[in-house]
């Protein structure tokens, strides 16, 4: 049994996202679904842990809006549904998230999406929260652990008594924090999935259940605003929204989420809870009015505290306008002031300088002599961590082999990146082969575009790569797009078996599901070829014939090509802890800094797994960190790395 | 009401590369503390963590409540650094004269040293410039002693049995072993036990 079914009457140390994964186990969820991805895997993750003792069915959909669907099937028929995916999911997911909206669901359903302010394992700092004004549904953002749990369970039946889905906005400080929950209790798992369909397309529980019926927007889109409009009421009286300060408060702080903490911690800091009082709102759209105009009638001066966009402050801005001959005018400070900064994520420091300038006290931060001082330290002892990809990592070595094959070529090819480890490829740890990088999928798509750019004297080499679990989440219809349109450019599948960037979640080219079970896995190879494309599978560990294939499959520019470098990620269960060879440098034929060779494996390669020593002008093999995938032996044009195979 | 503590809220930060067993040791940490009756926060950063990027748990230890998951700026009190230029990175930005930095000697050294681009100081320049900031540091081989115990991930483990041994903290080897008995096999327990006394016993001697 898992500590996430516990029953016990004691405090659990749990990380927001098995918060939120509990907090959906007392809300007498029945299905669950995602696609992997930072800050969020891991909520799915726990409920796919307790799948089989709690009766859920939970699968890793091959992308968000197919779980989305997933999800929506299951509130359809009668079952409460979570989905669960990272900010840029939402995006993926948004066009079913909009029809979903308008046709309204049965079963509870919540989207949770985890935001990550400051793009801290992200490309982007995307703000899923405008999504939930977009397709009008109401949004929840919890301020704390307890509360994530809580506002979790809360959720389905708010769900329920709208009929519509219900969006829970985590970010990374919370979904990745971790701190104090008191468990409720579980309830049966005796859940019945029935689809009704035969009563009037009008009713909402016995009809079909289709979105917008065209030019007749009264039938949904009224009803649809009906709903946020309950919803508004319901907030009115939601126990999450609270207040804690005086009853005039010389400033009004409104904030939500991990805001809150931080916002409580800069309040103790300047020691002014006798001045300032906290507004916490977990209802951030819509806006309860009611409770609004209480608190905005207690006080002239406004400071939003929030993440990425100003959307909770434009929204009260809304209110306070309309109310301005209630409430007369207000001073907002926040982000369009310039109080709070408008791009990164926020910390106490940043809350406290922001409310020593408005409330005019002083902060400090410690002994100004002391941060001089450790800056200088900083700068002068500890060298930057650069992005780059594990030991033994296959990416390292498939970037090494197209990148030499794209140099050797001399045609000025470049890489249409994508989303995964090999985002490294950007950067000297990629060997900078990586020369555009958006969403996932998209190298295929912008390569399937600049393989069509002859006709105007364009002729560089175009590859795209993609990971496995990226190939079937939205890679697939690019190269469908480029085989179509005879675009010749070449996408290399660096297949790692699994997700390995999230943690090594199942994706169809896996032999086993979310839930454990054996699975039919679907072959790439077979895939591509049957859409038509030519295939090659590489060992990348293979340096010589991988980049002699490279080179071959570029030198040609006819058709679409696909090249599948195939080698289990260093950290998957199949290679971690199990060296395949022994690594040793041989000093006496290593010429270091005068083998001419530039110390390659050092200098160029720099596989985390080498060492440079300094003395003996000599390469070295650290053994705490090298794995022993055997490929650096292939770099080192003098020999002197040798491999022995461990049996 | 648990024990009180030093300070309350008592901010510890471990540090790290990734892979180090960071996100593990707070944990560890994180659960003997809520086993003892305190509210604990942890905020990770471990982002770029496979990848071999820097890493820190922020942790808030108090007997009223719950703190945010980011600690301000030169307000810890303990540092625990798995890697030194971690270490000093950590001590820059969140530490102050007296805070108790223990810190494993091993270097994992960052891409751009490997290249020759960058400097990595010597164990003696990092020695006497952190003791320097933090006149209450101790350096430990934590790395040297998890490799003779048989797995370099151990090194946390052993500095969380000198954070123990310190008395910092209440809390003593079986805080430990009841926070491991029930997530690990028996075979891993024992192990874990064997680098948390190292890690005890060392500050002792
Ligand atoms: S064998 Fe060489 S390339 Fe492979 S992990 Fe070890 S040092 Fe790195
Ligand atoms: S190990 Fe090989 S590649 Fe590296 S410096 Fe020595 S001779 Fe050059």
């Amino acid at each position: 049994m898992s500590y996430l079914t516990d029953n016990q009457n004691k405090d659990y140390l749990l990380m927001g996202n098995e918060a939120i994964a509990r907090g959906a186990l007392e809300g007498a969820v029945s299905v669950a679904s995602g696609y992997p991805g930072t800050p969020s895997s891991e909520i799915i993750e726990a409920l796919s842990s307790v799948a089989k003792e709690r009766n859920l069915y939970v699968e890793w959909s091959i992308n968000e809006k197919v779980a989305l669907e997933v999800a929506a099937a299951a509130s359809f028929a009668g079952l409460r549904a979570m989905c669960v995916m990272k900010q840029n999911g939402v995006n993926v997911a948004s066009d079913f998230l909009l029809h979903l909206a308008s046709s309204g669901t049965r079963g509870g359903m919540i989207l949770v999406a985890c935001d990550d302010p400051g793009a801290l394992s992200s490309v982007n700092e995307g703000e899923s929260r405008t999504f939930a004004r977009l397709v009008e549904i109401p949004l929840l953002e919890p301020g704390d652990f307890q509360e994530a749990k809580d506002i979790t369970k809360w959720a389905f039946e708010l769900s329920e008594e709208i009929r519509n889905l219900v969006m829970i906005r985590s970010v990374t400080r919370m979904s990745h924090a971790s701190g104090n929950v008191r468990y409720g209790q579980l309830p049966d798992t005796h859940a019945r999935a029935n689809f009704r369909f035969d009563g009037p397309l009008s009713d909402p529980e016995t009809g079909p259940v289709v979105s917008m019926i065209v030019g007749a927007s009264e039938l949904q889109h009224g009803p649809q605003q009906e709903k946020i409009k309950k919803a508004a009421e319901i907030f009115e009286d939601c126990p999450f929204n609270t207040y804690e300060g005086p009853e005039k408060p010389e400033l009004l702080i409104i904030t939500s989420s991990a805001c809150n903490l931080y916002t409580r911690e800069a309040i103790s800091l300047l020691d002014v809870k006798d001045r300032v009082g906290i507004l916490k709102l977990a209802t951030t759209w819509p806006l309860p009015p009611k409770l609004m105009k209480r608190h905005l009638s207690c006080t002239d001066r406004i400071l939003v505290v929030e993440e990425v966009l100003p959307i909770l402050e434009e929204n009260i801005k809304i209110l306070a306008a309309e109310m301005a001959h209630e409430i007369g005018p207000k001073t907002f400070y926040g982000k369009n002031a310039g109080n709070i900064p408008s791009i990164g994520e926020l910390n106490p420091d940043i809350v406290a300088s922001a409310l020593s300038s408005i409330l005019d006290v002083r902060y400090e931060t410690g002994s100004e002599r002391f941060a001089e001082e450790a800056m200088l330290l900083v700068e002068t002892m500890a060298p930057v961590r650069g992005l780059t990809m594990c030991p033994g990592c296959p990416h390292r070595a498939s970037l090494w082999s197209i990148h030499n094959a794209l140099e050797m070529d001399g045609r000025k090819g470049f890489v249409c990146g994508d989303i995964g480890c090999y985002v490294a490829g950007v950067f000297p740890g990629g060997f900078n082969t990586v020369k555009t990088l958006h969403s996932m999928g998209s190298g295929s798509g912008i390569a399937s575009g600049f393989g069509k750019f002859k006709q105007f004297g364009m002729d560089q080499p175009v590859v795209a790569v993609c990971g496995d679990s990226t190939f079937f989440h939205a890679a697939m219809p690019a190269l469908a797009n480029a085989i179509h349109h005879k675009s010749p450019f070449t996408l290399m599948i660096l297949d790692n078996r699994g997700a390995a960037m999230t943690g090594f979640q199942p994706h169809p080219g896996t032999p086993v599901n979310a839930m454990g079970e054996e699975t039919p896995s679907l072959d790439i190879a077979e895939i591509c070829r049957a859409m038509g494309a030519k295939v090659e599978i590489r060992d990348p560990f293979d340096l010589e014939e991988t980049q002699q294939t490279i080179h071959h499959l570029i030198e040609h520019q006819e058709g679409t090509k696909v090249l599948i470098l195939r080698q289990a990620c260093a950290l998957s269960p199949e290679r971690k802890d199990k060296p395949k060879y022994k690594m040793e440098v041989d000093e006496e034929v290593c010429l270091g800094e005068n083998c001419g060779c530039n110390r390659f494996c050092t200098r160029i390669f720099a596989c985390p797994g080498l060492l440079w020593d300094e003395e003996k002008g000599v390469s070295k093999i650290n053994d705490i960190i090298c794995v022993g995938c055997g490929v650096c032996a292939d770099i080192c044009p003098a020999g002197a790395i040798k491999r022995e195979e461990v049996v | 009401m648990p024990d009180n503590l030093l300070k309350d809220p008592y901010n510890i930060i471990i540090t790290g590369v990734g892979g180090q067993g960071n996100v593990m040791a707070s944990k560890l940490l994180g659960n003997m503390l809520v086993g003892r009756g305190y509210y604990v926060t942890i905020g990770e950063t471990f982002g770029a963590s496979q990848r071999g990027g820097s890493v820190m748990s922020h942790m808030r230890i108090s007997g009223k409540s719950i703190w945010s998951p980011q600690i301000p700026e030169h307000k810890a009190d303990v540092i625990i650094a798995i890697e030194p230029v971690e270490g000093i990175r950590v001590l820059a930005r969140y530490g102050n004269l007296t805070v108790k930095l223990l810190c494993n000697s091993h270097p994992v050294y960052p891409s751009s040293v490997i290249r020759g681009e960058a400097y990595y100081p010597s164990p003696e320049e990092i020695e006497t410039s952190v003791r320097n900031m933090a006149p209450d540091t101790t350096f430990i081989d934590a790395t040297g002693e998890a490799v003779s115990l048989g797995n370099p991930i151990l090194a946390g483990v052993v500095l969380l049995g000198t954070l123990c041994g310190t008395g910092a903290l209440p809390l003593n080897r079986k805080d430990f072993h009841e926070s491991i008995a029930n997530r690990l096999e028996n075979q891993q327990v024992e192990l874990n036990m064997k680098a948390f006394d190292t890690g005890f016993r060392l500050l002792k001697n």
